[in-house]
């Protein structure tokens, strides 16, 4: 079974979290070109790496920031968003 | 040992050719040179031989063809799409694998088993309807059918799946088969070697050269080529190479798992696919059923396997099959998919002059192979989409005009 550490609620098995992706900035929707909403709504970095995700504890609701080697499926560590340090 | 055995295996030259030219070295340049070799990349090493009579080609594979997903994937082929666009491009690749056995002399085991699209809703029901209508508009096999008619033709389904997804109807394409997945690669590759086109196995793509805006070479593991056109066919592996380029694309890439189970006689006719059970299926000629399920449910570039998809699979295939509790599963895999957001592919023209994609695969693109081969050889002969790949351009996204497939996926992803 595949793990996954909530920041509140400890390790649990993955089935009980959602994937929401890659932290991605977004531009100001006012001031922005149609191009940057563009590239910021479809484009995405698809290259393996160590990337911040946003997951989500369902049972809980609690949102999280992991931080994953998504070629070894490798979480390195988990934490709040804003408890980065 | 049989005497003509031994001398056959003594002999320095072999009565019989292997089925391709072994390479020692790249040639310093190329008209065109085509990374990945699978059954994309080989089909279109095939076609822009046999097509445009353009054989000075290399298609670089770094490890061995139809290794990657061409050889991972549950073989089944259809046209029963939602757009125009993909109900147009996916017929004509059914078109093409029907002579292709012939065309290769080579058996492809193409079997044509009918295909099933159950539908558990009503909200399924009518998406069954549309894409019937929009099939049959365009001349496709393609009718909703009542459960009756699944009853008919696969006996051993339990038509309620427990009792908690009764099935409604379905969608059912009489055309639907399968095909061996190596063959498809091998006559692809064979039939573009025989021509003079080369393969260059355990050869990595590892930087793409452009200057002012157009492709000029290409380095690899043995060495640099130049070459002003460049096909990239490599799956899973597309956001790498599109890096070394230096442009960005939707494509994101999660597996995709399959698994086979023990041979057994043949029962299952028809393939048969579930959207609300997660799971399509077949028996191949070997008599194992080959399943599949939807995507992992998050990013990995690798191809690592998980338990937790055997355990869903197998219960969600008990739901249809109760009698099959107690056969056992022989293998499971994982191959990378290219997923896009519309559930189209990527194809032809990029920001860079003569170079090329062929991507956005995710988990559809075996049953394209023939006409992807075909259209992108084309393309890159004309510097200009071939007709039938326009509505897949990666321009869609920027423009906000995508053409939406997700309806016709196979399984709820
Ligand atoms: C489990 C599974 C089930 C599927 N089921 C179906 C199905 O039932 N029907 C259907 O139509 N489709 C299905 N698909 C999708 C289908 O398999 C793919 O879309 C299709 O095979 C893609 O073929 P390809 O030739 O483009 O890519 P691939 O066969 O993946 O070939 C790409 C090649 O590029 C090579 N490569 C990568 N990077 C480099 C580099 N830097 N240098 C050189 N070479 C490189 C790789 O080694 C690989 O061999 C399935 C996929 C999977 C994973």
């Amino acid at each position: 079974m595949k793990l996954m550490t909530c920041p509140i609620n400890g390790t649990r098995p993955i089935s009980e979290f959602a994937y929401w992706g890659e932290i991605r900035p977004a531009p100001d929707a006012d001031t922005c070109s149609d191009d940057q909403w563009a590239e910021y709504v479809f484009h995405r970095n698809g290259a393996p790496g160590v990337k911040k995700e946003w997951w989500c504890h369902t049972p809980s609701n609690t949102w999280f920031i992991a931080e994953r080697d998504t070629e070894k499926d490798k979480v390195l560590r988990t934490y709040l968003h804003g408890d980065d340090k | 040992m049989p005497w003509r055995l031994l001398r056959f295996g003594l002999s320095k030259s072999h009565p019989e050719p292997r089925m391709f030219t072994a390479h020692d070295k790249l040639k310093p340049s190329y008209d065109v040179v085509i990374i990945g070799g699978g059954g994309h990349g080989l089909a279109s090493a095939y076609y822009l031989a046999r097509d445009h009579g353009i054989t000075n080609v290399a298609v670089l594979e770094k490890g061995y063809i139809g290794g990657g997903n061409t050889g991972r994937n549950t073989t089944i082929i259809r046209s029963n799409y939602l757009t125009p666009e993909g109900v147009k491009f996916y017929d004509k690749s059914v078109q093409l694998y029907q002579d292709l056995s012939t065309e290769f002399d080579l058996n492809l085991f193409y079997s044509t088993r009918g295909h099933f699209t159950l539908a558990h809703t009503d909200s399924a029901m009518r998406t069954m309807r549309w894409r019937a209508e929009v099939n049959k508009h365009y001349g496709i096999a393609s009718e909703v059918v009542g459960p009756e008619e699944v009853k008919r033709q696969t006996p051993q389904i339990d038509l309620s799946c427990g009792g908690h997804a009764p099935i409604q109807g379905a969608l059912y394409h009489a055309p639907g088969a399968v095909a061996r997945h190596d063959a498809v690669a091998w006559g692809y590759g064979r039939g573009a070697d025989m021509r003079g086109a080369e393969i260059h196995q355990q050869t990595a793509v590892t930087g793409i050269e452009v200057k002012g805006g157009k492709v000029v070479g290409v380095h690899t593991t043995k060495g640099f080529i130049s070459t002003n056109k460049v096909i990239c066919a490599v799956a899973g592996f597309t956001p790498r190479i599109t890096d070394m380029v230096g442009f960005k694309t939707p494509i994101f890439v999660h597996p995709l798992q399959a698994m086979v189970s023990e041979p057994m006689k043949p029962w299952l006719d028809t393939i048969l696919v579930s959207g609300s059970l997660h799971i399509y299926v077949s028996q191949s000629a070997r008599g194992e059923l080959v399943m599949g399920a939807s995507l992992d449910p998050y990013e990995v570039q690798s191809t690592r396997s998980t338990l937790d998809f055997p355990e869903g699979l197998a219960a969600h295939l008990l739901d249809m099959f109760p009698f099959l509790s107690h056969s056992k599963v022989v293998r499971q895999w994982a191959g990378m998919a290219d997923m896009t957001p519309d559930f189209a592919p990527i194809m032809g023209m990029t920001p860079v002059e003569g170079f090329y994609l062929d991507s956005g695969w995710g988990t559809w693109g075996f049953k394209a192979t023939p006409v992807c081969g075909k259209t992108m050889a084309w393309t890159a002969v004309n510097d200009k989409p071939h007709e039938l790949i326009t509505g897949f351009s990666l321009d869609r996204f920027r423009n906000y005009s995508l053409t939406g497939e997700k309806g016709a996926a196979s399984v709820g992803h």
